[in-house]
């Protein structure tokens, strides 16, 4: 966390016409970071990373990189790139002039250029494609020369929206790879944005989970998934229990009248909070005094588990594991301390979108 | 917006991807009536203007027709025609290609109103808004009142080359610009974005960008400004008068003349004059393509 702060957007507020895109937004992203802004579609992703490569002026707030204040300078002036999320690769040039565009405009020389396609092309696993055209590739061919054409002008930062979106599951999966191998043999920071919560938690070091304009939670992947601060970033990175619960005293959680050994403290005596705890987390076992008991209603073979539902106390308990339990049978839940999570409860419907500070 | 739509696809190079399935082949049978208007109304014609244009009256076969060409008159003809047409088409381009980047960079609002703006005079009959013109021109016509009431010297450009590049200009000038704009609101803003995020300033983004890509929907408008700006007969007889006289005046004098032969021969002429001019025309689109830099 001793790093410099590359990049630093403060109290950034936006919005189109009556719409409030982002309000007051804060984050900073240090170097060599690989950092993912992920939430659902409409959030305001797009809008965060326009702002930061120039595409879009807020309406109030600044952007500063590297310590000088950059919301004014137009987005040729910027020493960033960005990877479109459709490409918008120069459909009337070949591979070798898309590539070579900035280094021209920076009039390097001849020799210095021929190198550089060549060796982008090799990065990105397209040797030899310098004479094609856009149009003759694939998307995630195309995807890749859109990187390639972003990196070989050296910028100190690189910004990608939705690099993957338009890709199909496996080629998704390899470009993850590619990405996170780029990232460490070029050592530039990485802005990326998707909506794809497993991607964010593959790929990134930190994650910012985003809703309606406003930062949920800042954290690295393990943070965000195990520690998520509200019921939205529980529901939005992955499956998982969200119950109404009340905090009896620290370490002693009482969920659904049963009383659950904790670790969190700190929210007081017999306050409401909410619980998080992740479908895996659970283990079903005999039937015993002191826990909480119920039927198992449904199964599912999910390949690597079974996903099972079992109604105990009036919820719907959605369980992860190896081990299987057959429909209707009596099973006991075991959760333990450390696998549940307290959130305090947001006091309205409205607070949900709130931004939670650092 | 009919005429929009046909000239968008002038604009669109054929799509890569054919849309053929089999249910297609059987709707084969709804293309026979455009085949019978095409063999009708355009192959048959056609056919006719060559035999006629290579023929003699008795029938027999000869260059003559199209020699006629080199005859002073008909030669000043089509070298004026040349000209006027030539410099209709740069002024209309010179004119349509800012309009058509503000129109495409504008609100969707406003844009589509002042695209009915463009058009709107097509609504009216083309010979009535020449007539226009004419009256606007004329010796003690509109302009020349005004000019007068404000005790400025009066213009004389009716009967003059100028009038006619005047009515040509005006005449012709969305036929440029539609497809243009066309062109132009199809280009992703992203990709505009892209040459910029790459250090180009908005300078260079518009010569590498903007204007190769749009160059299709300038050949476009070149194609349809020029070939009948070239041909046109009325425009040079309402506005130039008796005594300048242009290609196309000489080709209709003679068909009216009942000198089928010689009217097709010369019309053969200017195809070829026409032909030639597209060729340059796309041969430096090609070129263009490969010396971006
Ligand atoms: N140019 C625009 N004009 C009007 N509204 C816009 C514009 N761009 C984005 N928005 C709105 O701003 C909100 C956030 O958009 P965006 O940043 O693209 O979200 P995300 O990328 O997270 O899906 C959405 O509600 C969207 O409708
Ligand atoms: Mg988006």
């Amino acid at each position: 966390m001793t790093q410099n702060k590359l990049i630093n957007l403060c109290n950034i507020t936006k919005s189109y016409g009556d719409t409030l895109v982002l309000d007051d937004l804060n984050l900073y992203i240090r170097e060599n970071e690989f950092l993912t802004l992920l939430g659902p579609s409409g959030c305001g992703k797009t809008t965060t990373l326009r702002i930061i490569g120039g595409f879009e002026n807020p309406d109030r707030g600044n952007v500063i990189f590297e310590g000088k204040d950059i919301t004014k300078l137009p987005p040729n002036e910027r020493q960033l790139n960005t990877v479109f999320q459709k490409y918008a690769l120069f459909n009337h040039m070949t591979i070798a002039e898309n590539i070579a565009f900035g280094l021209k405009i920076k009039k390097k020389s001849k020799a210095y250029i021929q190198d550089k396609i060549k060796y982008a092309l090799k990065l990105v696993n397209l040797d030899g494609y310098e004479n094609r055209m856009p149009n003759s590739l694939s998307g995630g061919q195309q995807q890749r020369i859109a990187i390639a054409r972003a990196i070989v002008n050296e910028p100190k930062v690189l910004l990608l929206d939705e690099p993957l979106g338009a890709l199909d599951l496996k080629l998704r999966q390899d470009m993850q790879y590619e990405l996170i191998r780029l990232k460490n043999e070029l050592g530039i920071t990485f802005i990326y944005v998707t909506h794809d919560q497993e991607e964010a938690l593959t790929m990134s070091d930190t994650i910012v989970v985003m809703n309606q304009g406003y930062i949920q939670q800042i954290g690295t992947p393990e943070d965000i998934y195990n520690e998520p601060q509200n019921a939205f970033v529980a529901d939005f990175i992955g499956e998982s229990n969200i119950i109404a619960a009340t905090m009896v005293e620290d370490r002693l959680v009482n969920i659904l009248g049963t009383n659950f050994p904790c670790v969190d403290t700190g929210f007081g005596r017999n306050k409401p909070v909410d619980v998080v705890i992740r479908p895996e987390d659970i283990d079903l076992v005999e039937p015993e005094e002191d826990i909480i008991t119920g039927v198992v209603t449904s199964l599912i073979f999910k390949g690597v588990h079974y996903e099972m539902e079992v109604l105990a106390n009036g919820h719907e308990w959605l369980v992860h594991s190896t081990d299987l339990s057959p429909v209707g049978s009596k099973v006991g839940i075991k959760v333990d301390p450390f696998d549940i999570q307290i959130m305090n409860k947001p006091e309205s419907e409205d607070e949900q979108a709130t931004e939670i500070v650092e | 917006m009919q005429l929009k739509n046909i000239l968008n696809h002038q604009v669109h190079k054929p799509s890569k991807q054919s849309h053929f399935n089999p249910r297609m082949k059987k709707m084969k049978w709804l293309t026979f009536p455009y085949i019978i208007w095409m063999i009708g109304f355009i192959i048959l014609p056609l056919i006719m203007i060559v035999y006629y244009g290579l023929t003699t009256k008795t029938g027999g076969f000869t260059f003559e027709n199209i020699l006629l060409i080199n005859d002073p008159i008909n030669r000043k003809a089509l070298i004026l025609a040349l000209q006027l047409s030539l410099i209709s088409t740069i002024i209309c381009l010179l004119l349509a290609y800012p309009l058509a980047m503000i129109l495409s960079n504008a609100k969707m609002s406003s844009n589509n109103f002042i695209v009915l703006i463009i058009i709107l005079p097509m609504w009216m009959n083309f010979l009535l808004r020449t007539i226009a013109w004419q009256n606007i021109l004329e010796r003690t016509g509109i302009l020349n009142r005004i000019l007068d009431f404000l005790h400025l010297p009066t213009l004389n450009i009716i009967n003059t080359p100028a009038a006619i590049i005047l009515g040509m200009v005006y005449n012709f000038l969305p036929f440029m610009v539609l497809p243009i704009y066309n062109v132009l609101i199809k280009i992703d803003k992203d990709v505009i974005n892209a040459a910029r995020d790459l250090g180009a300033n908005s300078t260079l983004t518009f010569l590498k960008i903007i204007l190769p890509l749009s160059i299709p929907g300038v050949i476009s408008g070149i194609t349809m400004v020029f070939v009948p700006s070239l041909t046109t007969f009325v425009i040079s007889t309402i506005l130039g008068g008796s005594k300048i006289v242009l290609i196309g005046n000489v080709i209709e004098q003679q068909f009216r003349l009942g000198n089928w032969h010689t009217g097709s021969g010369l019309s053969l002429v200017l195809m070829i004059f026409i032909l030639f001019s597209m060729a340059v025309i796309s041969k430096y689109d090609k070129e263009s393509e490969g010396n971006l830099w």
